[in-house]
């Protein structure tokens, strides 16, 4: 069933792929006979023509905080914003590939540090502002801007040094690199173009952080996205209506997005999703847990379930590796003992049953997981990397071997113990914020259970696990998951690199502690600057080894993208790259027109 | 004389309910923490005595259930092997009466696993941690209740006894305590200990917590009690003899109490066992996988179980029995207590 989806999948990527490649540089000039303004360069999209009109309603976990790109960093603010806002060059989420998005070309220098890009003529804003080179270096100024703390800035930083931007003309950009960068155009997706006539002046009183909240009034607000704001209701709704300015067209010259009005709804969590769904008063389920995906699939009325195939998702369990300081209690610093052994964490891994948590937790719409590249990232993924099954008698032969024995109690129940005859017992912090991490929880809580190991499982709210995982380093253990943006490896640099933010075990080392840890830096520094795919991929596969091998991250297992449309969408293919429903919302249709969703 | 007897059939049938739920290892099949992981959420077994080709068995059997192909929780019977039902068979380890261990439990079944009340998402039998979660929450209601009730006869007998301002200060604190937000103290509480809490040390926070705020109410009615009793005659007298204050407490007013504090008692223990599974539902209870009456109905917290796995619901079933039980105590006891009064009332007006 799973292969079969897989299969059409790829065959109606397929001939979008070989569209695209042939139809581009000739269709751009032919496609628009009707259009008066030939100095409009517009994309055209390939694929199902639709049909204008008609509004979709989608609901949101919880409200965006805010419309302004510079300080989005929640998952809902950054969907919406998506929609709303465009960028220079494009990953298309079903090839995984970039694409011209708003410049309609681009040069590489031949050293490779030098990017050329040229914008499509005739652009406008949301608001009918004309776009220009200005714009562009406008919108890098501000990313740059080390006072704004922006979340681009980052990746605006190759090898220690920004990224400079200079204007060759009107329409021509040009970008220069301070060392080659392996990442390539791939950089400019989601760097989204700002109205500079709109910006500049908060930007100069110092007051761009404030802009753009969700209060914001319509015409004070502009994109170059397929939508637009509408009406914000506190609470309940954000509604964007259709961008007339948008830049790409149907195959016919049809301007796109087809629809009228994008409705974001908010709900509590997602049970409500899942319910708002079923009652028909939402046209789209974003990404749902696999028990709403099996009630749901259970009586289809009027809508689809769809497995879209695994995604960039990934569960791990890891323990506290933090260096300790005098604040940590010793009995903290006993433990820590054990986690360091590499053994003792392989001795996890092997115990952990990875197919009951797919089977059990994702009720088999999942992926067993042993390495950081998840099963959807196809290119970057190490398919040589070893995938043990769970074996009890290895994790305990790797548990003698570190020196650990057992100790029988009365009941016919074995202790397990160190080296110094102390029972080994740790808790596990996991998030609450969905259902899915206790589940995943009390499965490994059962396995270690049987190597004689004595674990509580602690269920937190998200934000406090992340302050006690990244901040006190107050915790022993802890299952959590993240997501890959992108299937580039620099996606994941925050969890490589020792000094990101995001290596849990050990985050934000001024040194890495190990020398293996020392050695994945070297590697992952290493691709950035490679040239070619072949020499990444080589590094990257090598980092990937390490990491198995060490096992600071315990990975678990990865979930499927589950997702469900009303039978009256058009034009409905989710991704397994964020947004997953609406990475081509401009190309979304209400087959029968208006009225489709119960209000 | 029919309040008595009323008053008799409730305890018989609490002291039956409770006995099952303190022989839970021996009722149980199963050990109430262990996963079944090839069956989860497995609808209630039935146990058949005719077979398929309807001939009768003497002895009662099941067929087991295998997941259908390629579904996660949708099973179908395999009727090709019937499998006997076992009685008083050896299985997994447990302790009677929390000291004894044994192995014996009253049915099961050899080469199979009978879930006569289904299954949980992890494949662990509801009806084993039906039983053993009631110990969890029965004990935290019955402690819960002797804790407020010890405090309340205290502080109520003080404040009634001695008067004055011993008895404005102990009045005015328990209204303090009336107005207590317990749960929220709850929270409080849990702040401020550590992080991973082990199912004993939470098992006896809920109990000190609920036990601790609820004094007040019974406080202020044995107060009362004592307030009336202490200008008896016979007190009187007794004080008249020189009786000390400890002896006239223990002797004439606090037996007078005797009644209030029992109804008091089949009324909050119902009330404790609910705010035990209250905590546990909210997951401030006792930690997974240890199983309580809460815990079991934490998981219909969840849209999809609630929906698609009916057998979750039992749990709630169960503990009606317990709650009858109780508030028929209660009120057979109250029953009683008021025809004592009027009696000794009259008594009263006879002298």
């Amino acid at each position: 069933m799973k292969n079969r989806r897989a299969i059409s999948y790829s065959r109606r990527v397929l001939p979008r792929l070989l569209l695209s490649l042939f139809a581009f540089p000739g269709l751009i000039a032919a496609a628009f006979p009707q259009q008066k303004s030939t100095k409009e360069e517009l994309l055209v999209l390939p694929g199902e023509m639709g049909r204008s009109g008609g509004r979709l309603v989608i609901s949101l976990r919880g409200e965006p905080k805010t419309l302004n790109p510079l300080i989005a960093v929640d998952t809902r603010s950054r969907e919406v914003i998506s929609v709303m806002q465009a960028d220079l060059v494009h990953i298309n989420r079903a090839t995984q590939l970039t694409e011209p998005a708003l410049a309609k070309s681009w040069k590489v220098s031949p050293n490779g540090l030098e990017y050329t890009l040229v914008l499509r003529q005739g652009i406008k804003f949301s608001d009918g502002q004309p776009l220009d080179a200005d714009d562009v270096l406008f919108t890098f100024r501000v990313y740059l801007d080390e006072s704004l703390h922006g979340p681009q800035r980052d990746f605006l930083i190759v090898g220690g040094k920004p990224i400079t931007v200079r204007k060759v003309d009107a329409r021509t950009v040009v970008f220069q690199l301070p060392k080659t960068y392996g990442v390539g155009e791939r950089l400019f997706d989601g760097m989204v173009i700002l109205p500079r006539h709109l910006l500049e002046k908060p930007y100069q009183e110092g007051m761009l952080g404030q802009t753009g909240t969700l209060a914001t009034a319509a015409n004070q607000w502009a994109g170059l996205g397929p939508f637009r704001l509408k009406e914000y209701v506190a609470g309940q709704r954000l509604v964007l209506e259709r961008n007339p300015y948008y830049w790409k067209t149907d195959m016919k010259g049809n301007r796109l997005p087809y629809l009228e009005e994008l409705v974001y709804l908010f709900v509590q969590n997602a049970d409500a999703q899942a319910l708002r769904f079923q009652s028909g008063e939402t046209d789209i389920l974003s990404q749902t847990g696999a028990e709403n995906f099996t009630v749901l699939s259970r009586q289809q009325r009027g809508y689809a379930m769809a497995d879209a195939g695994p995604g960039l998702e990934y569960y791990f369990l890891f323990f506290n590796l933090s260096e300790p300081d005098e604040k940590t209690r010793a009995e903290m610093q006993r433990k820590q003992n054990w986690f360091r052994e590499a053994k003792f964490r392989q001795a996890v891994s092997a115990a952990v049953d990875r197919d009951a948590i797919v089977r059990l937790v994702f009720q088999g719409h999942g992926e067993p997981l042993w390495g950081l590249v998840a099963p959807g990232n196809r290119r970057w993924r190490n398919e040589k990397l070893p995938q043990p099954a769970r074996s009890l008698d290895r994790a305990r032969t790797l548990l003698k071997e570190a020196g650990f024995s057992w100790s029988n109690g009365s009941g016919g129940e074995s202790t397990l113990l160190d080296s110094d005859g102390r029972p080994v017992e740790f808790s596990i912090v996991t998030s609450s914020s969905n259902a899915n991490y206790p589940k995943m929880a009390a499965l490994v809580q059962d396995d270690l259970k049987q190597l004689g190991m004595r674990i509580q499982v602690v269920p937190l709210e998200s934000r406090s696990l992340l302050d006690r995982v990244t901040q006190s380093k107050e915790y022993e253990a802890c299952l959590w998951g993240l997501a890959s943006y992108d299937v580039d490896p620099n996606s994941d640099l925050n969890v490589w690199l020792s000094s990101g933010a995001l290596h849990f075990w050990n985050p934000s080392q001024a040194h890495p502690a190990t020398s293996w840890e020392a050695e994945i830096d070297r590697l992952m520094e290493e691709q950035m600057w490679a040239g070619t795919f072949e020499q990444r991929k080589k590094l990257y596969d090598r980092a990937q080894e390490i990491l198995a091998e060490q096992q600071p991250f315990i990975f678990l297992a990865s979930p499927h993208i589950l997702v469900g449309a009303k039978n009256v969408v058009g034009n409905f293919h989710p991704a397994v790259l964020e947004p997953y429903v609406l990475w081509n919302v401009e190309q979304l249709y209400i087959k029968n027109g208006t009225g489709n969703a119960v209000r | 004389m029919k309040a008595p007897r009323a008053i008799v059939k409730w305890l018989i049938t609490l002291v039956v309910l409770h006995g099952i739920v303190v022989c839970a290892g021996f009722f149980a099949p199963y050990d109430p923490v262990e996963q079944d992981r090839k069956s989860p959420y497995l609808p209630p077994m039935r146990v058949h005595f005719l077979g398929s080709n309807g001939d009768l068995h003497a002895r009662p059997f099941f067929y087991s259930l295998k997941p259908r192909e390629g579904s996660f929780d949708q099973y179908e019977q395999d009727t090709t092997e019937p499998h006997p039902l076992k009685f008083f068979l050896r299985g997994s380890h447990y302790r009677l009466l929390g000291f004894l261990p044994c192995r014996t439990h009253l049915f099961g079944a050899e080469n199979a696993r009978i879930y006569l009340l289904g299954t949980d998402g992890y494949g662990r039998d509801q009806l084993s941690r039906l039983l053993f979660g009631g110990q969890v929450s029965l004990l935290a209601g019955l402690l819960g209740a002797g804790i407020t009730l010890l405090i309340g006869l205290c502080i109520g007998a003080v404040a009634g006894y001695y008067g004055g301002w011993t008895d404005s200060l102990l009045m005015r604190l328990a209204e303090l305590f009336l107005a207590l937000p317990w749960l929220y103290l709850l929270f409080a509480i849990r702040a401020f200990l550590p992080l991973a809490v082990s199912p004993l040390k939470a098992f006896f926070l809920i109990i000190v917590v609920i036990g601790m705020v609820g004094w007040a109410r019974p406080a202020r009615l044995v107060r009362g009690v004592v307030l009336s009793s202490k200008e008896r005659d016979f007190v009187r007298a007794a004080r008249g003899f020189g009786a000390t204050h400890a002896y006239l407490l223990c002797r004439h007013i606090l037996p007078e109490t005797s009644s209030v504090l029992l109804t008091q008692a089949a009324i909050l223990i119902p009330q404790y066992v609910l705010a035990e599974m209250t905590l546990s539902f909210l997951g401030l209870g006792v930690p997974e996988p240890v199983p309580s009456w809460g815990n079991l109905l934490s998981s219909l917290q969840q849209y999809s179980v609630l929906v698609s796995y009916w057998w979750m619901y039992l749990p709630a079933l169960a503990m009606a029995p317990f709650f009858l039980g109780y508030l028929g105590l209660a009120d057979s006891l109250q029953e009683r207590g008021e025809e004592y009064k009027i009696e000794t009332r009259s008594l009263g007006n006879l002298t």
